[in-house]
């Protein structure tokens, strides 16, 4: 583990940088850890994030149901976005990230310094993940998975509308869409955001029944089919079709006679990404913030000291530093490389 | 532009290639002429010199979006195509243009003029005036390759669709030496007899690889076989006193060869010769390392004349007393081809000698002694085929002897560009000297997209140092290279350079200690060199 940043990590610091993860020692709790601890705070209900095997969980109250479901019988306890909870004399409080359903980030507050670490977010309010909140603080962590020039994302309205005209396009052509998403974040947002007036919506199982978990935690979204034997022949070509990226290579696709493949994800800014899937369409929609997002967040935590993770963080950090911030960076677990690969894992 | 643009993101959308030619034959039916006959140029290789250089554009791209050089640098590391990474950096456009592709490139053209400070002030008007995708496609017009999965064959194909023109008319149209500035799309596609028709040479008819059976191919009467040569492939034209040598790239290099212009005075007028331009000495081919050693080269020295002497070794003759006799079966255009060719006696013009087999033993025999005449395997060609157009099955078969190969392992792994940005596709590939690893060649093919993803995870995981791009990793991972060629070479460490090093298997039943020795490397070497 890395602890760049001219030294500043001593063994008092807030956050220690572990093997498990991040800790906090004044606490003896864990962020997100990736090993085994007895307590851990989890930010999202991602599987990079929330792990199996912990002693007990903390998350936010969106969050619960999520993480009861992939993980079964847990030791759990939730909170409202912005309360605080004590252990052992150190605050903590959970923020929106704006990333998923029931994404946070963590504040953590002992004698007068404050550290924010912010999980997985994005600056722009989907309408379904909360809005993104920036925290004034002493020491951000932050994630910096686009963190290069490269990656602006265009308004998620506009993005939404060559969705729906993509779907429009097809059907008048007797083509299923087929849109690929992870299923937990992504599926939704898609969901909220598709003209359900164009055509029915199917969904992959493991859409279905993660968006059926995330309708129990109160949120309203537009029905939705799981794609079944059951399912007309004939209406395939009228219908939009959500699947996770792994399933278009298998034998489920061979259902659809004429298809037009799309996916939605960040990393379909790139033309070599978008033409090595195979794709028809590539729509550029991320869970994750922009650069200039990055850039907002950063800057209106007013965080002296900025540590990056999972990312282009090499990059990212010396950006940062010739901008005056003392910026370092922590080599983590968080699957998040660069690849659609690790799109399967983790939401992009 | 818009137009254009359009037609680029249209072509980018599929992978179809029924789409493909739907969207170009679209776009040929409803351009404007000037635009139309730009985009078969850029569709056919004839993409004008470059009139910047790639060095400023990054500069001036990088300060219009307010990012410092490296930070530039390292973005384009992660695109992997200039012209995309500076789409991307800048700031959103702040105006609308209508200009016309070809006025755009008439402004690119003028830069080859102009001043450093104008260039800039033009580029980043245009910059600021075009949107994200117009702006990728005016980068690509500056920079080169658009990389669209568009042949030129199947560009030919939609034009013939928007035009009904036959398409092997329009191939022959469209070849020779033609720019957008020499002529028009109603004199280059639509006249009948175009008044270049001079030079013009003929589609080229490739060879697929063997991939049945010898016995399925029954008789052996049937066919003729020839040794296949490692040089270019060429065309010489003789018609109304003059002399016009093509390559396969479709490039006149009638100049780069003056030892083939004796033929001008002994070939009758009206025909042409398709055939190997190949190094050759003292009555065996040389390598073609040599023959590089003269294609890059404008100037024709007396000494680079002496070291490496060019012939062509014919093949095949497809005009003849200036009528087209490529419909004509080849035992006859072949013995037509050997009376001009003993007719014009001359030594720079060999023909390619026939390989006489009774039965399909003799001929695996023959191939098997390849390497001895300095051949890459075999040509087998119906005796009774015409000369088609561009890549055909059935009728011709290039039957290539198995590379030479040797285990290695990886050392260095850089990413790719364009479709495989992202991915660490480059690699650099070691051979045991002791207990040190030499690096001997680099590679990037032969893998799938699946393994190249798999290999990319171990270099991110396995990573030693960092060099820019470049990522030295854990001698880890052993691969099969195979190789057409070797020789002793001074400006590699280990010694040698091969000839179109490619990954043929990922060896992951082998340990990097049972990879291969730098003494293995020599014996080759020593073998075939």
């Amino acid at each position: 583990m890395q602890t760049s940043a001219e030294g500043y990590l001593c063994t008092m610091a807030l956050v220690q940088f572990r093997p498990e993860g991040f800790y906090v020692p004044a606490a003896d709790v864990y962020i997100d850890p990736w090993r085994k601890v007895e307590r851990a705070i989890i930010t999202h209900g991602h599987a990079d994030h929330s792990r199996w095997g912990h002693g007990s969980y903390v998350c936010s109250a969106l969050s619960e149901p999520i993480i009861r479901h992939r993980l079964g019988k847990i030791k759990l306890n939730s909170y409202d976005y912005g309360d605080t909870f004590s252990v052992r004399g150190v605050k903590f409080s959970l923020i929106p990230a704006g990333h998923i359903v029931g994404s946070a980030q963590v504040r953590i507050e002992h004698k007068g310094e404050v550290w924010v670490i912010s999980g997985d977010y994005k600056v722009e309010d989907d309408g379904i993940s909360g809005a993104f909140e920036p925290v004034p603080c002493h020491t951000f962590i932050s994630e910096c998975t686009f963190g290069l020039p490269v990656y602006n994302w265009l308004p998620q309205k506009q993005v939404l509308s060559e969705i729906n005209a993509w779907w429009r396009e097809n059907q008048e052509n007797g083509v299923t869409s087929v849109l690929t998403a992870y299923s937990l974040g992504k599926a939704q947002r898609l969901l909220a955001g598709l003209d359900t007036d164009i055509g029915p919506i199917f969904t992959h199982g493991a859409i279905e029944e993660m968006t059926q978990v995330i309708r129990r935690s109160g949120l309203s979204l537009p029905a939705t089919r799981q794609l079944t034997d059951d399912v007309r022949k004939a209406d395939l070509p009228l219908a939009l079709v959500l699947t996770p990226p792994g399933a278009t290579g298998t034998a489920w696709m061979r259902r659809f006679k004429k298809v037009s493949i799309a996916s939605a994800s960040g990393w379909m800014q790139l033309r070599g990404t978008r033409r090595r899937g195979s794709l028809d369409r590539g729509f550029v929609l991320s869970d994750h913030a922009d650069w200039d997002g990055l850039n907002l967040a950063i800057q209106a935590t007013g965080a002296e000291n900025v540590y990056v993770t999972h990312g282009y963080t090499h990059v990212f950090a010396r950006w940062l530093k010739s901008k005056g911030i003392n910026a370092g960076v922590v080599e983590t677990q968080f699957s998040n490389d660069g690849n659609e690969a690790s799109d399967q894992l983790v939401s992009s | 532009m818009k137009r254009f643009a359009a037609l680029v993101q249209a072509l980018d959308e599929t992978t179809k290639t029924n789409a493909k030619v739907s969207a170009l034959a679209t776009y040929f039916m409803t351009a404007p002429d000037r635009d139309k006959l730009w985009t078969i140029a850029l569709l056919s290789h004839r993409r004008p010199r470059r009139t910047i250089k790639t060095s400023l554009m990054r500069e001036w791209a990088a300060e219009l979006a307010e990012v410092p050089l490296w930070l530039f640098e390292e973005s384009y590391h992660v695109v992997g195509d200039l012209a995309e990474t500076i789409a991307l950096v800048l700031p959103k456009p702040s105006r609308e243009s209508d200009t016309s592709l070809a006025d755009w490139l008439a402004l690119i053209q003028s830069w080859r003029e102009k001043e450093d400070v104008v260039k800039k002030e033009e580029i980043c008007h245009a910059w600021t005036s075009l949107n994200h995708r117009e702006r990728f496609v005016f980068n690509k017009l500056i920079t080169g390759g658009f990389r669209l999965g568009v042949s030129q064959k199947l560009m030919t194909r939609a034009l013939a669709k928007a035009t009904e023109i036959d398409e092997s008319i329009l191939a022959h149209r469209l070849m020779g030496d033609w720019s957008p500035q020499s002529t028009t799309f109603e004199e280059l596609i639509l006249s009948e007899n175009p008044a270049d028709a001079l030079s013009k040479p003929y589609p080229f008819y490739l060879a697929y690889a063997l991939d049945a059976s010898l016995e399925s191919l029954d008789p052996p009467g049937d066919w003729q076989a020839e040794r296949k040569w490692d040089g270019i492939r060429g065309q010489v034209i003789k018609r109304a006193g003059s002399l016009f040598i093509w390559s396969r790239g479709e490039e006149l290099m009638t100049d780069r060869f003056p030892e083939l212009h004796a033929m001008a005075e002994t070939l009758p007028d009206g025909v042409v010769v398709d055939g190997e331009l190949l190094p050759y000495k003292e009555g065996r081919p040389m390598t073609f390392q040599h023959l590089q050693t003269r294609i890059g080269r404008k100037k024709v020295t007396k000494t680079i004349l002496e070291k490496v002497p060019v012939v062509l070794v014919a093949y095949d003759l497809l005009e003849y007393g200036g009528a087209d006799i490529r419909a004509k079966p080849l035992s006859e255009r072949r013995s037509l081809l050997e009376d001009i060719v003993k007719k014009a006696n001359v030594p720079s013009l060999l023909i390619s000698e026939l390989v006489p087999f009774g039965n399909w033993g003799v001929l695996t025999q023959e191939r098997e002694n390849s390497r001895e005449h300095a051949s890459e395997g075999i040509m087998l060609k119906r005796k009774d085929s015409p000369y088609l157009v561009g890549r055909k099955r059935g009728a011709w078969w290039k039957w290539k002897i198995d590379p030479l190969v040797i285990d290695a392992v990886m050392i260095y792994a850089q990413q790719g560009h364009g479709r495989r940005a992202n991915l660490f596709t480059d690699y650099t590939f070691a051979v045991w000297s002791g207990d040190q690893l030499v690096p001997f060649a680099k590679a990037y093919s032969g893998l799938t997209d699946a393994e190249f993803q798999e290999i990319t995870t171990f270099v991110r995981r396995n990573t030693l140092d960092r060099f820019g791009p470049v990522r030295s990793v854990k001698p880890h991972l052993v691969f099969e290279i195979a190789f057409e060629g070797i020789q002793a070479s001074k400006r590699h460490k280990s010694g040698v350079a091969l000839r179109f090093p490619r990954m043929s298997r990922w060896r992951k039943d082998k340990h990097p200690k049972e990879a291969n020795t730098l003494e293995d490397l020599n014996a080759i070497l020593a073998l075939y060199g």
